[in-house]
């Protein structure tokens, strides 16, 4: 039993904490004001290394673990949540994906620039039918010589409006439901790939979450990932890691929201007194506290299992699930905390409350994350 | 990060799963309606060696470390909450202040006995000092070699089975501020007289265990039974406390993880319209839920219990782990019950016990409200 961070792992925290601090703080309010995305500071964290913590060396990534990948997830959250899912999709839904199925020369052509920042990646799974039932998805990619065309439409894709590199799934057998899925690279300049509309988003406003339209895009065979047939379980593992970052984006912004709620308890003074030391006020502070911590420990134990080569797909689940309510929550306390001015932008708190809410959505909702918690629970 | 048990404490925390499963789990309810515990079964224990889980070696315990503890403390909860605080009291708020604060003449007399299981109680709360405890009455006059002590205790877990009793009593009752008068006293039933038990009290959960009110008229204590200095008292008792808080988490996780068992098995085998009741959603929310808080509340007190053992400050994990776990099971045993309709209500059923069990453990050794203060204060302070 030990709760220690190793050596490696503290310096990897110590460099996200300086980084957020110096980099992402001071200019996250102006991210989601302006509803652009920090790219000259995502080719920091790239260089870094942080865009791809855990792919292995040989192919220009860190080589860390999940649990690296956790503390400095929630460092850059803390800092910024657009920088943050930034940071996430490109590690556990491109990153990851490739670096588990994709073979040398995709990786050698795509992974190592993704992996050092130079290029960046998106996920495009949801479709206007098929959210948290992907079996649903419609867009099709049929073989044409050396070629497939794939045609339809994705939504929600994050970092859509900044990517090069598309991971798409598409059904290359249409009889088979989410067994005919296939996972597809789909570079930005292959004809007949489109941005679509950008959604206007609540919170992690500087991420451009676009649709991405493929009609009639004809992608080499050589950018197939993996067999046809195994897009789905491609997609959903990529879900799995994916979730730990989630948790950990999540647990950034709650600790960035009672950051902010304990300094703010400590100078506002009401009724002649500091209001933190009125017991509404520390109850509200003890309970964000151990909130965040019980979450903390969720997430490391999920990370762990994954490390330890366990069975994490559970522990990712209860993770996210339960981190994503804490954000929420926290940030809302955050708020409360703050009276009137946690409804002003510039007390910063309501941007958290905000970000927060988009962790129990995406990436699996909280209802889906119930469903894969129960069905390990029940079946024994 | 590493959240395996070595097999060391594998082998430790199986050997107890297996005597409790054995021969606790099936007088179980019976010691919940009789609200008492079998002889036999201590004296199991005490063949266990467990009585001396937290005592060193040299003085004849088994010298495990927090997080055996945690481990054992879990799977005795699992099956009866009230023999685990037997064992918890003893260790945690009796044994252990000695081990910490006793001298070497103190810890030879007290602590081999303790650890052979003559067992320990901790005597604090008064009728009118609960959460305040320092504004405790009970006395503590020098008389010669010997302090006499008059008052009364509450809530004294093991009241009735104990030979030893480590009480807090006032030698200052003028001094400000008033927890700098309270001293500690390790009193030996078989030494002293004029300990007296009062009522035992007839409670809603942990009905195994007995909890006494414990009158002093005159007890005679000699000086050498003092541990530490006088006014330390308060001190000694808030570090038991802080320590006490790490079994009440795991007492919660286990108490818990009994719940979840009954619910996870009775949702399997009860059909309703048709089905298994684990094929609705509303029921899988539930265990999905219960599932996330009881993993959560665990790593929290393994925490806790790691720290202690690193010997590194704990005041704000145990009490964060305290608080967590044991709102976890109140919660965990309420969604128990409703999962099993109106059987949850039934004592035919086990996890109204468990709902009732598990009640107290947001309230003994520090209550939420307690817990949020220390959490808050040491947040304040940065």
């Amino acid at each position: 039993m030990d709760f220690s961070l190793t050596e490696e792992h503290k310096m990897i925290q110590d460099t996200a904490r300086d980084f957020a601090d110096k980099e992402l703080v001071p200019i996250a309010e102006e991210v989601d004001e302006s509803r652009e995305a920090p790219l000259e500071i995502v080719k920091k964290l790239g260089e870094l290394g942080f865009m791809g913590m855990m792919v292995p060396e040989q192919y220009g990534g860190a080589e860390l673990d999940d649990i690296s990948y956790v503390l400095a997830m929630e460092e850059i959250s803390r800092g910024c949540a657009t920088t943050g899912v930034i940071m996430d999709v490109n590690n556990s839904l491109v990153c990851e994906p490739l670096n588990m199925y994709a073979n040398d020369e995709q990786k050698k052509r795509v992974l190592t620039p993704l992996a050092q920042g130079e290029l960046l990646g998106a996920y495009c799974l949801t479709e206007p039918e098929a959210g948290s039932d992907p079996s649903n998805i419609k867009m099709t990619a049929v073989e044409d010589g050396d070629d497939y065309i794939l045609n339809g439409t994705k939504i929600f894709v994050t970092n859509g409006g900044f990517a090069n590199i598309f991971i798409v799934f598409a059904k290359t057998d249409v009889e088979k439901g989410s067994r005919g899925l296939s996972a597809f690279i789909v570079e930005e300049d292959r004809p007949g790939f489109k941005r679509g509309t950008r959604e206007k988003t609540m919170g992690i406003r500087g991420s451009k979450t676009y649709e991405i339209i493929l009609e009639d895009a004809r992608v080499p065979k050589t950018n197939l990932i993996g067999e046809p047939g195994q897009g789905f379980k491609i997609a959903m593992e990529a879900l799995d890691s994916g979730r730990i970052g989630i948790a950990s984006q999540a647990i950034g912004i709650a600790r960035a929201a009672f950051d902010r709620a304990l300094e703010y308890s400590k100078t506002r003074k009401q009724f002649g007194r500091e209001i933190c030391n009125f017991q509404a006020i520390q109850w509200k502070l003890a309970d964000m506290a151990t909130k965040i911590e019980s979450a903390h420990l969720l997430t490391m134990r999920a990370a762990w299992l994954r490390v330890s080569g366990g069975d994490y797909v559970q522990a990712s689940a209860m993770a996210k699930l339960f981190a994503g309510r804490v954000a929420v929550e926290v940030a809302d306390e955050a708020i409360q905390v703050h009276g009137g001015y946690g409804y002003v932008q510039d007390y910063h708190v309501e941007r958290h409350y905000r970000d927060a809410k988009i962790t129990e959505l995406y990436e699996g909702t909280s209802e889906v994350q119930r469903l894969i918690i129960a069905r390990r629970l029940i079946r024994g | 990060m590493d959240l395996e048990f070595t097999d060391d404490q594998r082998e430790m925390i199986q050997a107890v799963r297996d005597f409790a499963r054995g021969e606790i789990a099936p007088l179980a309810q019976e010691m919940d309606e009789t609200a008492s515990i079998p002889e036999a079964i201590i004296d199991q224990m005490r063949e266990l060696g467990i009585f001396g889980a937290g005592i060193e070696a040299e003085y004849g315990g088994l010298g495990l470390d927090a997080v055996t503890y945690t481990g054992i403390i879990e799977e005795l909860s699992e099956v009866c909450a009230g023999v685990a605080i037997l064992l918890g009291v003893h260790n945690s708020v009796s044994a252990y202040p000695l081990m910490k604060f006793g001298n070497e003449e103190q810890k030879r007399r007290f602590l081999p006995n303790l650890a052979a299981g003559q067992i320990g109680a901790f005597c604090l709360s008064e009728p009118s000092a609960g959460s305040d405890a320092s504004s405790i009455k009970t006395t503590a006059r020098r008389s010669g070699d010997d302090y006499l002590l008059n008052g009364q205790k509450v809530f004294v877990t093991n009241g009735s089975l104990a030979r030893y009793f480590l009480v807090m009593a006032k030698t200052d009752p003028d001094i400000n501020p008033p927890h700098r008068g309270i001293s500690t006293f390790m009193i030996d039933r078989e030494e002293s007289e004029g300990l007296v038990p009062g009522r035992k009290e007839d409670k809603m959960g942990l009905r195994a265990s007995d909890t006494m009110e414990i009158f002093f008229e005159d007890c005679r204590v000699p000086a050498t039974n003092r541990i530490g200095e006088e006014g330390e008292g308060f001190r000694i008792a808030m570090a038991s406390l802080d320590n006490g808080r790490i079994g009440v988490a795991a007492q919660a996780v286990g108490i818990a993880q009994a719940a979840l068992n009954e619910a996870v098995a009775y949702a399997k085998e009860r059909q309703q319209f048709g089905k298994p009741l684990s094929h609705f959603q509303a029921i899988q929310n539930k265990l999905s839920d219960m599932k996330t808080r009881l993993e959560a509340a665990r790593l929290l007190a393994r925490q806790a219990a790691w720290l202690k053992d690193q010997g590194r400050p704990l005041t704000r994990e145990a009490a964060m782990a305290k608080v967590f776990a044991s709102e976890a099971a109140t919660w965990i045993t309420h969604q128990a019950v409703q999962i099993h309709g109106g059987y949850g209500f039934m004592k035919e059923y086990p996890v109204e016990r468990y709902y009732r069990d598990a009640r107290v453990t947001e309230i003994y050794e520090g209550t939420s409200e307690m817990q949020r203060l220390v959490i808050s204060r040491q947040l304040i302070k940065g």
